[in-house]
C-alpha cells in the first residue's frame, strides 16, 4: 500500500515544513494595533478622536511648558522676554516659592523648622505606612508629635516636654493596670495623664523663660501649602481612633451610647465641610470661656477632626459588619471579655478590610484642607487667590499658578492612593 | 442532675454594677448620660455669658428685615428690598438648581467615562483612565476656581462682538460666550392665551403624565403579545411618538419660539442669560464628581460575573437583551448606592459656590446675611438644617431603593 502510494504520487515530502512566522498582521505590533485600536470601524472612530483630543491638549500644553520663563521679577517682564511667543510665566513660581509653601508671615530666617518637621515627619510615618520597617521606629512616631509641636510653633520647650510626659504617664497606667482591667487601666490613665498636665502646666507657667530658644510663631502666621499639610495630617491622624470610637458606639448595644453616636455621624455627614468651617470661624468661640482665646486654627482642626470621624467611622462600621460573626462567637467562647475581643480579634481585623476606605476619606480630607481658604486662612489656595494674584506684579498669572496647586496636590493624593492599593494587595491574605 | 444554676436573686451589691453584665451597661449609660448632660450645660453655660457679654440674643426676627443687597442670579422675583428670608429662598433655590444640573451632567460624564474604560479599545481606555485620576486627586475647589478663571479671564467681553469687523462672534448665531456669563436663546410663548405662566406648567406637566401613561400601557401591550406569540412588537417608534407628539401640538398651540439673545448698548439681553459662577460651578462638580461617578459604574459593571453574560447567552439571548435584562438590573444594585451617595456629594459641594461668587444658600443666608446681621448661631443653624433635611430626605430614599432591591435570602 505504500509502496504504490510512493509510486503513484510524484512527490512525497519526507521531513517536516520548518516552522514560518505568523503573517505579518498576526505578530507584534500590526497585531496590537488591529485587537487594541481598530477592531471594528468604532474602535476606529474612537482611537481617531481619542488621538486628535490628546494632540489638540497637547499641542496646547507642551509649548507653553516648554517656553516657559523661569527668571523674572513680574508678569510684565515675563512677557517682554517672551516676545509675543506662547509660553508660561513660571517666574512666580519661583519668585513666590516660599510664599506658596509657608504662607507670607511665617518668619524666612526660621524656614528649616517646617522643613526639619516635614522629613521627620516622612521618618515618623514610615513604620506606620511600611510593616517591614524596624518596630522600633514607632517610638519615635509617638514622639514626634511634639517635635513637630515645638518646631512649628517654638516656644518654651518645656510646654512639648510636659504634654509628652502626661502622655507617657497615662500609657505607663494604662500598661500597667490595663491588662486586669481595661476600664481601671483606661480611666486610670486618663487621670495620670491630666495630673501630670495639670503639675507641669503650672511649673511651665513658673519658669517661662524670657527668650525661649526657638522664637514662638503664632498659628495665625502659618500658611501655604504647609497648612494643609499640618491640617490633613493632624485631622486625619486624630480622627482615625475618634473614628473607631464613634464606629463601635455605633454598634454597641447600649441605647443611649448608640443613640448619640448614630446622631453624631449622621449630623455631621448631613452639612458640608463649608458650614463646619463657618462653626469654627464665626461660631465656635461663643462655646468657649469668655476669657479663654482658641485660636482659629484649633478651632478648624476641632472641626475638621470632627469632620472626618464621622467618615471614617461609617468606613470602620462598614469593616465591622463584614466581619463574619463566628469571629465575635469565637472570641466570646473564648471567655474574652468586651475590650479584649476588640483589640485582639475583632478591630485587627474589621481595620484590615477598611483600609482602602479609609485611605480615601483621608485623601478626601486632604483635598478638602483647602476649603479653609473661603474662611480666610492663607492656604495654598488662600495665598493663590489672595496676596498673590492681588499683587501688582503678578496680577494674572492664573494658569501657572493654579496648576501649580494642582500638581501639587496631584502628587500627593495619587501617590497615596497607589499606596492604598499596594497596601490592600499585601494584605489580601485571607479567603474573602 | 443539673449544673446549670440561675443566678442567685437578690443581694444587689455596688460592686455588681461594674462587674456583673447584667448591671453594666446601666452604668455605661447613666455614666454617659451624666457626662453628656454636664457638657452640654457647660457649652451652653459658655454660650449664654459670652451671649451676654456681646449684647447679643438667639432671636430669628432678622429674617423680616429688608436684606438690602443684590443678587445676580435669581430664579423667583427678589430685590434688595426683600427680606432676609426670601434672600434664603432665593439661595436655596439658587442651590438646588446647580445641584440638578450638576448631578444630570455627572450622570453623564460618569456612566459614558465608566462605560469607555471597560472598552476594548486600548487608546480609549488609558484616556479616560488618566480623566477619572487626575480629577478624583485635585480638589473640587481648584477646578471650580480654574473653569471660573476661564470664564472670566478667556472668555471675550460682550465688547468684543460689537462693530463691522468683530473679534468675537456668536456661536451657531444664537449662543454667546462673555465674561459676563453665557447668554443662550430662551423659550418664549406667544399665544396670549397662555399667558398664565402656573397654568402652563400644569398644561405641561399633565401631557407629560398623560406620555407616559401611553407608553406605559403599550409597553404592557407589547408583554402581553409575547406572552401569547412569542414575539415581541417592535415599539421604540410608538413611544418616541407618544412622548414628542402630543408635546410637541401643545407647545405648537402655545405658540412657542427662540429669543434669541442680542447685543444692545454695553451687554447683550433676551434670552437666558447662565452666570459664569453657575457654569463654573455646575461644570466644575460635573466633571470632578463624573469622575468618582466613572469609577462606580465600572465596579458595578465588572461586579457582574461573566459567567451571567454567558449564561444569558447561552439561554439564547441577544447581546441587547443580555445588557438589559441580565447584566444591567444586577449592575444597577452595585451602582445606585454609591451614585446617589454622589449626588449627595455634589449637593454638599455645591456649598462652594462661595468661593465663585454664586448665590446658593450657603452665600446668601451664611455668607452676606450672616455679615451683615452678626448673627452667627441663627444664620449656621438654619444653614445645617437646610442641608440635614437634604440629606437625610436622600438618604430616605436611597434606604427605600436599597430594601426594594435587596437579594432576597429564604
Amino acid at each position: 500500500m505504500s509502496d504504490t502510494h510512493a509510486h503513484s504520487v510524484a512527490f512525497v515530502r519526507k521531513e517536516q515544513i520548518p516552522q514560518s512566522p505568523p503573517p505579518a498582521r498576526q505578530t507584534g505590533a500590526s497585531k496590537w494595533l488591529r485587537e487594541n485600536l481598530f477592531s471594528n470601524w468604532v474602535n476606529t472612530l474612537l482611537t481617531i478622536l481619542a488621538a486628535w483630543a490628546i494632540y489638540l491638549i497637547l499641542s496646547a500644553i507642551l509649548p507653553w511648558i516648554f517656553n516657559g520663563v523661569w527668571n523674572a521679577s513680574s508678569l510684565s517682564e515675563c512677557r517682554e522676554i517672551l516676545a509675543g511667543k506662547t509660553g508660561a510665566c513660571f517666574a512666580v513660581l519661583t519668585e513666590r516659592w516660599n510664599q506658596l509653601l509657608f504662607g507670607f508671615k511665617y518668619p524666612p530666617e526660621l524656614y528649616w523648622r517646617p522643613i526639619l518637621c516635614f522629613f521627620l515627619m516622612l521618618v515618623a510615618v514610615a513604620p506606620v505606612l511600611f510593616f517591614d520597617l524596624p518596630r522600633k521606629m514607632l517610638l519615635f512616631t509617638a514622639v514626634f508629635p511634639f517635635v513637630a509641636f515645638y518646631l512649628i510653633w517654638g516656644g518654651p520647650i518645656l510646654t512639648p516636654i510636659v504634654a509628652l510626659l502626661g502622655c507617657a504617664a497615662g500609657y505607663v497606667i494604662f500598661d500597667r493596670y490595663g491588662k486586669e482591667s481595661f476600664a481601671a487601666g483606661f480611666f486610670g490613665g486618663i487621670v495620670g495623664a491630666f495630673v501630670v498636665w495639670i503639675i507641669g502646666g503650672l511649673v511651665v507657667d513658673l519658669v517661662r523663660p524670657e527668650n525661649p530658644m526657638m522664637t514662638p510663631v503664632p498659628s495665625r502666621d502659618l500658611g501655604g501649602f504647609m497648612l494643609n499639610m499640618m491640617l490633613g495630617v493632624t485631622c486625619v491622624s486624630l480622627s482615625i481612633p475618634l473614628g473607631i470610637v464613634l464606629a463601635l458606639g455605633r454598634q454597641s448595644d447600649m441605647p443611649l451610647i448608640k443613640g448619640i453616636c448614630v446622631v453624631f455621624i449622621e449630623f455631621i455627614r448631613g452639612v458640608p465641610l463649608i458650614t463646619l468651617l463657618f462653626v469654627a470661624s464665626v461660631m465656635l468661640a461663643y462655646f468657649f470661656p469668655p476669657d479663654s482665646t482658641v485660636d482659629l486654627f484649633l478651632r478648624v482642626v476641632i472641626m475638621i477632626t470632627m469632620f472626618s470621624s464621622a467618615y471614617i467611622a461609617e468606613v470602620i462600621r462598614g469593616g465591622l459588619a463584614a466581619l463574619p460573626k463566628g469571629q465575635y462567637e469565637a472570641a466570646d467562647s473564648l471567655g474574652l471579655d468586651y475590650p479584649q475581643a476588640m483589640r485582639l480579634i475583632i478591630l485587627p481585623q474589621a481595620l484590615k478590610i477598611s483600609i482602602p476606605g479609609i485611605v480615601n476619606v483621608a485623601v478626601g480630607l486632604f483635598k478638602d484642607t483647602t476649603l479653609v481658604s473661603v474662611i480666610s486662612m492663607f492656604d495654598l489656595i488662600g495665598m493663590i487667590r489672595g496676596p498673590i494674584l492681588a499683587s501688582t506684579e503678578w496680577n494674572g498669572v492664573y494658569w501657572e499658578l493654579l496648576g501649580f496647586a494642582a500638581f501639587l496636590f496631584f502628587v500627593v493624593c495619587y501617590g497615596i492612593s497607589q499606596y492604598s492599593q499596594w497596601l490592600e494587595r499585601r494584605l489580601a491574605t485571607d479567603h474573602r | 442532675m443539673t449544673t446549670i444554676t440561675d443566678p442567685p436573686k437578690g443581694q444587689f451589691r455596688v460592686s455588681m454594677l461594674l462587674s456583673d453584665t447584667r448591671y453594666r451597661s446601666l452604668t455605661f449609660q447613666a455614666i454617659a448620660l451624666f457626662v453628656l448632660i454636664v457638657a452640654i450645660a457647660y457649652l451652653a453655660s459658655n454660650l449664654v455669658r459670652n451671649l451676654e457679654a456681646a449684647g447679643l440674643n438667639i432671636s430669628y426676627e432678622f429674617l423680616g428685615n429688608p436684606a438690602g443687597y443684590d443678587i445676580n442670579q435669581t430664579l423667583i422675583p427678589y430685590d434688595s428690598q426683600s427680606p432676609h428670608l426670601r434672600a434664603a429662598w432665593v439661595g436655596i433655590l439658587n442651590t438646588l438648581l446647580v445641584a440638578f444640573l450638576a448631578c444630570m451632567t455627572a450622570t453623564v460624564f460618569g456612566v459614558v467615562a465608566g462605560v469607555l474604560r471597560l472598552s476594548n479599545n486600548w487608546l480609549i481606555s488609558k484616556l479616560m483612565a488618566v480623566y477619572v485620576e487626575i480629577f478624583r486627586n485635585i480638589p473640587v475647589l481648584i477646578w471650580i476656581i480654574i473653569i471660573f478663571t476661564i470664564m472670566t479671564a478667556v472668555l471675550p467681553s460682550p465688547r468684543a462682538f460689537r462693530g463691522d469687523d468683530p473679534t468675537s462672534t456668536m456661536v451657531l448665531g444664537s449662543m454667546a460666550f462673555t465674561n459676563r456669563g453665557v447668554y443662550i436663546p430662551g423659550p418664549q410663548l406667544g399665544n396670549p392665551l397662555f399667558a398664565s405662566v402656573a397654568l402652563n406648567w400644569v398644561l405641561v406637566l399633565l401631557f407629560l403624565v398623560g406620555s407616559w401613561f401611553g407608553s406605559h400601557a403599550l409597553s404592557k401591550w407589547a408583554h402581553a403579545k409575547q406572552e401569547e406569540t412569542g414575539e415581541l412588537p417592535t415599539t421604540w417608534y410608538y413611544t418616541l411618538a407618544i412622548w414628542i407628539v402630543p408635546a410637541g401640538i401643545l407647545l405648537t398651540i402655545m405658540g412657542l419660539h427662540w429669543q434669541i439673545p442680542e447685543l444692545k448698548g454695553f451687554n447683550f439681553s433676551g434670552g437666558i442669560k447662565i452666570g459664569g459662577p453657575l457654569i463654573a460651578l455646575w461644570f466644575a462638580l460635573s466633571i470632578y464628581t463624573g469622575a468618582f461617578i466613572a469609577e462606580n459604574v465600572r465596579a458595578g459593571i465588572q461586579a457582574i460575573s461573566k459567567g451571567q453574560t454567558e449564561a444569558a447567552s447561552s439561554l439564547g439571548l441577544r447581546p441587547g437583551r443580555v445588557m438589559s435584562l441580565v447584566v444591567l438590573p444586577q449592575a444597577l444594585r452595585v451602582i445606585i448606592p454609591p451614585l446617589i451617595s454622589q449626588y449627595l456629594n455634589i449637593t454638599k459641594n455645591s456649598s462652594l459656590a462661595i468661593a465663585v461668587g454664586y448665590a446658593d444658600v450657603t452665600a446668601t443666608l451664611g455668607g452676606i446675611t450672616l455679615n451683615q446681621t452678626g448673627r452667627a448661631i441663627e444664620c449656621v443653624l438654619l444653614l445645617m438644617l437646610f442641608y440635614l433635611t437634604i440629606s437625610l430626605s436622600i438618604s430616605a430614599v436611597m434606604n427605600v431603593y436599597n430594601n426594594s432591591v435587596k437579594l432576597k435570602e429564604r
